[in-house]
């Protein structure tokens, strides 16, 4: 095996390293961050690309040079020299992969850890406790006192005593519906004030759905017969998207709705407003919604 | 299951291969044969044919998403037609395809005369057709609109009979799977010629007992899920419908306990003949044999705890979505083993860059990025982003497509000349490699971006933001529909008119190339001879020169 | 380049004969026992599926077997469990008996056990068409059918393979000490049917 002299090796691997660590924070793929919880994922995910970009150009870069390289010429009908392996490489190439395995993994639980993943509280597996309050046969009906121990994402560590606007959100084919249990607003939009702890209790009418901001990095399945739980703290003032992201029927691509993250004057504006109009809409509105 | 290419390739190798052997009819490929040779083939083709059924639903749903508007096809129709591109291109193109390559090559690779269970193979073969066209069949009466997944309670709540036809045919093609993978297995580990132990055994074959292990525990609890899955559609069973107590969380625990390792079922056969084809065309030994062996095993083992990281956002408690994170990530190690080998091989050999070794190294460049986008997605935090989104299209199309379907090529360029006497052109396979290289790249490489932008799955419908990169999505898969031109003519112009193949064109050391191109009927004139170990290229080198191996082929073949 | 150009032409003469041998591929040993048993295992991995899902649905369920569930009665199927477990020994018995030859002892034994798999699969229907709930009733209930029904349609293939053994028996000749492997591999299955019914009867109806 020929190994190129060492100084072109270091060069070399100095340029791999400086274009690496450059196209992992500036890759530009990800949509605006939208929470502080976001921002994290971006983090990882900078990290993760980091590592693969250097991983990829490494193994392409040796897979173009052979090509150029290592040609059997015309003619030569020999072989290459009989290497058949190098423990001392084999075991580098193993250790490698592993220790960045090793590492990925313990940063993603960090950073899961810091997303609420964690929380008892809401990454439990609720099945068990919900059907505690269900003797009868009507088990898809939702418990509200299940739901200390929802599934999905929970606050973060630092967060936990702060008080959270809980929202209910409910799939059905093919919308959201977004109940506000203090104001007793119901919206086919979300509305929440900026930089306040936010609690969604997510469930699902019919089939599966999923709620997804890609603007939060959150996304939670919402399952008909339990009940999941999103908590974040939006810092971004604007309109994103909510979209279903499980396929749930034919209109799935149209089951979309906003999020709108507002200042808290705005905010109380929009609940003001809709407390009054709620009165002599939400028969209709319901009705609406259960009508494809 | 027959083609127009099946009917005009065995006349051709029959008067082409200028051999005095008794060769096989055309007619034998319609036939319950027994022999494996025939067996490969007939599922070579078929499952040819039904890729081009899935060429063409991939086409209709990429030129559906060309705009953002539901415009080509009804939504409902969007949706029946990307579930059965799903089903048919991962259940009757890459998985009988693995079959067609392991079940023409084991038993020569081996010396062995045929299967352990001739009938059995037969059997098996003859349920692909059966499957294939009851799930086709599925479009008179509605085809399951529900993903190729099938998720509760949404495919028990569309289209009831297209979906029960969906679930009877797969349990014929599972059924398939595992009386293939039995013979596959008992045939490696007991008809071996004497000469060879298991550490000297082709890795293809280290690959296909992997592979055939992973499919005879993993198939039949699929089949237990669809069994439910069926009560609850047919009978009126609550297994997975929460209205009447069921959960549907439990079938995507039983699917995945099948379909993740699928993925390994569907890819690890292409290890195997990446790791047969790369070491022949660079003419050195493969890199770290018992590496490349053993890391099979590791990633069936590992393959068979991993099935939950397909549930991160649904229903997995989070205790649980951190061990399958921690597994998940850990498939990178014995995964990357791979791939360094497979580099290491080529570094420093003296590379024959023809057809089959180019979509050799398209296989190792385009896997590589779908193994980095894996380990991504395994970290939980990122994973419920980009789960359910084009991110993850992009991913398992670089494993699927870039990974089993490039080395699929490279081994078509590589056997066809055993299969069939006639090698394939040359030039045609360099145009076939260009297109479908960028036709691929064109098409699924965007969808990354896509993805983390924030555009979903399945969906007929999307928002005009996303439509350039959708467009060049299109573009790029209509480049890889033209790419399958030089591919159609190439074989049947080869089949004609190709180069005698010979015994051994790549000078290659296993042993299917020490009997006739194509082999005799039952593969071997005499019993043969174990002279050499399946990769040990430029080991004579020094005392004995090229020719002494061509004198030993010659001799061997003189015996006869 | 090697090339074919050493042909036999005898070998084209001998093409009939080696066709008309293809399906036998008599002479390398026999691995029909091997491939029995990797079946099984694929066999039992459907079982471990489904036992899986029905302890699953216990864990889930706060009351198991939910309320309003009538009790299962236990008689008939401990009396079956015993029928079936017992039809174990005396097939081996008839295993036994072609080991040494003795063709009429396998008629006798395996004819015995026949007919207990049949009085297993009549105590079964017996039950179900006495049973006071349906399949759709809840999912205890629909577990109960499809666990029981599943495996009722293997006991129904052992007897078929069981009635098959007795069927060739009749041949003179047919097995013999030394090759008997239907014989062999009906009592396999038979076995696994067994062992899987007594996992399933401590799971459904006992715990």
């Amino acid at each position: 095996m020929k190994i190129p002299s060492n100084i072109l090796t270091l060069i070399a691997g100095i340029a791999l390293t400086l274009i690496c660590l450059w196209y992992g924070q500036n890759h530009g793929l990800m949509p605006i961050a939208a929470s502080a919880e976001a921002r994290t994922v971006d983090e990882l995910f900078n990290f993760m690309m980091t590592i693969a970009t250097g991983l990829f150009l490494l193994i392409e870069g040796v897979l173009i040079i052979s090509i150029f390289k290592f040609r059997r010429r015309k003619g030569d009908l020999t072989d290459g020299p009989p290497i058949e392996g190098n423990i001392p490489l084999e075991i580098v190439w193993t250790a490698i992969p592993a220790v960045i395995v090793f590492i990925l993994a313990i940063y993603s639980f960090e950073v899961y850890n810091k997303m609420g993943g964690l929380d008892p509280m809401a990454s439990h597996d609720m099945g068990t406790q919900m059907a505690h309050h269900h003797h009868n046969d009507n088990l898809v009906a939702l418990d509200l006192e299940g739901q200390e121990m929802a599934l999905g994402l929970g606050a973060s560590p630092g967060n936990k005593d702060e008080e959270s606007l809980v929202v209910d959100v409910n799939g059905l084919q093919y919308a959201w519906l977004f109940t506000y249990p203090d104001t007793g607003v119901v919206s086919g939009e979300l509305h929440v004030p900026v930089n306040r702890q936010v609690t969604l209790n997510i469930s699902a009418a019919d089939v599966i759905h999923a709620f997804w901001v890609p603007q939060l990095r959150l996304k939670q399945d919402a399952v008909p017969g339990r009940e999941a739980q999103l908590t974040f703290v939006p810092d971004r003032v604007g309109e994103y998207p909510i979209i279903c992201a499980e396929l749930c029927g034919a209109y799935h691509g149209a089951m979309k709705t906003t999020l709108f993250i507002e200042t808290e004057a705005e905010y109380n504006q929009w609940v003001q407003n809709n407390t009054f109009a709620q009165e002599s809409f939400l028969d209709e509105a319901v009705a609406n919604y259960h009508v494809p | 299951m027959s083609t127009a290419t099946e009917t005009k390739e065995n006349p051709v190798s029959q008067n082409g291969h200028g051999s005095s052997h008794k060769q096989r009819k055309w007619q034998d490929y319609f036939t319950f044969s027994t022999d494996h040779k025939v067996i490969g083939i007939q599922y070579l083709v078929t499952s040819f044919f039904f890729y081009f059924i899935g060429g063409f639903l991939a086409e209709i749903v990429r030129t559906e998403l060309a705009t953002p508007d539901p415009d080509l096809v009804q939504p409902e129709m969007y949706n029946q037609m990307f579930t059965m591109h799903g089903t048919i291109m991962l259940f009757l193109w890459i998985i009988p395809a693995g079959a067609a390559f392991a079940n023409y090559l084991i038993p020569l690779m081996i010396g062995a005369e045929d299967m352990a269970f001739p009938r059995l193979n037969a059997v098996a073969f003859w349920m692909i057709p059966v499957g294939g066209v009851l799930l086709i069949s599925s479009f008179f009466v509605g085809a399951p609109q529900a993903g190729w997944t099938s998720y509760p309670p949404l495919s028990l709540m569309s289209g009831k009979w297209g979906e029960e036809i969906w679930i009877m045919s797969l349990l014929i093609l599972g059924t398939s799977s595992i009386l293939g993978a039995l013979n596959f297995g008992i045939t490696i580990l007991t008809m071996r010629i004497p000469e060879m132990d298991l550490n000297s055994m082709p890795l293809f074959c280290w690959s296909m007992l992997a592979t055939s292990a992973l499919v005879l525990i993993g198939t039949p609890v699929l089949a237990a899920a669809l069994i439910l899955l069926s009560f609850d559609l047919i009978a009126g069973t609550s297994f997975f419908n929460p209205v009447g107590g069921g959960d549907p969380i439990i079938y995507q625990h039983m699917f995945w306990f099948y379909s993740h390792p699928a993925v390994y079922i569907m890819v690890m056969p292409f290890f195997g003949v990446i790791s047969e084809v790369i070491p022949v065309h660079a003419r050195k030994p493969i890199f770290g044999y018992r590496a490349i062996a053993y890391s099979s095993l590791a990633i069936a083992f590992l393959g068979l705890i991993v099935w939950a990281h397909h549930m991160f956002t649904s229903g997995t408690p989070g205790w649980l979505r951190m061990f399958f994170m921690a597994t998940t990530m850990l498939i990178a190690v014995p995964t990357g083993i791979k791939i360094f080998s497979w580099c290491a091989t080529i570094w420093g050999g003296k590379i024959e860059l023809n057809s089959a070794m180019l979509f050799g190294i398209g296989f190792i460049s385009s896997f590589l990025i779908g193994g980095l986008s894996g380990v991504m997605v395994a970290a939980v935090p990122f994973d419920i982003h980009v789960h359910d989104t084009y991110f993850i299209v992009a991913h398992f199309h670089y494993v699927l497509f870039g990974g089993s379907v490039f080395a699929l090529f490279a081994g078509l360029y590589h056997w066809f000349g055993k299969m069939t006497g006639r090698m394939l052109n040359e030039t045609w396979g360099r145009i076939h490699f260009a297109l479908t290289f960028i036709g691929f790249n064109m098409t699924f490489l965007p969808m990354h971006q896509l993805g983390l932008l924030g555009m979903n799955r399945r969906i007929a419908l999307y928002d005009p933001q996303f439509q350039s990169l959708n467009q060049v999505c299109t573009i790029g898969s209509y480049i890889l529909a033209v790419s399958t031109l030089p591919l159609v003519i190439n074989v049947l112009w080869s089949l004609i008119k190709g180069k005698k193949a010979g015994r051994n064109p790549w000078r290659a050391l296993t042993l299917e190339w020490q009997t006739t191109s194509p082999p005799a009927i039952e593969n071997f004139e005499s019993e043969p001879v174990l002279w050499a170990g399946p990769y040990e290229y430029g080991i004579d080198s020094e005392n004995e020169d090229e020719e002494d191996v061509e004198d030993m082929l010659t001799e061997v073949s003189a015996q006869s | 380049m090697q090339s074919s150009t050493v042909e036999d032409p005898k070998l084209a003469l001998n093409y009939h004969k080696e066709l008309k041998n293809e399906g036998t591929h008599g002479e390398h040993p026999d691995h029909r026992m091997l491939g029995v048993i990797v079946f099984l295992v694929a066999e039992s991995m459907i079982f471990l599926g489904l036992f899986g899902a029905f302890l699953i649905y216990r864990s889930m369920m706060p009351v198991w077997p939910p309320e309003g569930t009538p009790e299962l009665e236990l008689l008939i199927p401990g009396i079956n469990s015993i029928i079936l477990i017992s039809s174990s020994f005396v097939m081996h018995k008839g295993q036994s008996a072609i080991q040494k030859n003795d063709v009429p002892g396998l008629q006798l034994w395996f004819a015995i056990t026949a007919a207990m798999g049949a009085i297993f699969l009549l105590g079964q229907l017996y039950e179900y068409s006495h049973a006071e709930f349906g399949l759709t009733l809840n999912v205890f209930t629909s577990c109960f059918y499809v666990l029981t029904g599943f495996h009722g349609l293997h006991v129904t293939l052992g007897l078929l393979l069981i009635l098959a053994v007795l069927w060739r028996s009749r041949q003179p000749e047919h097995y013999s000490e030394n090759s008997h492997f239907g014989v062999e591999a009906a009592e396999l299955y038979w076995h696994f049917v067994d062992v899987v019914w007594v996992i399933l009867f401590v799971l459904v109806y006992l715990l």
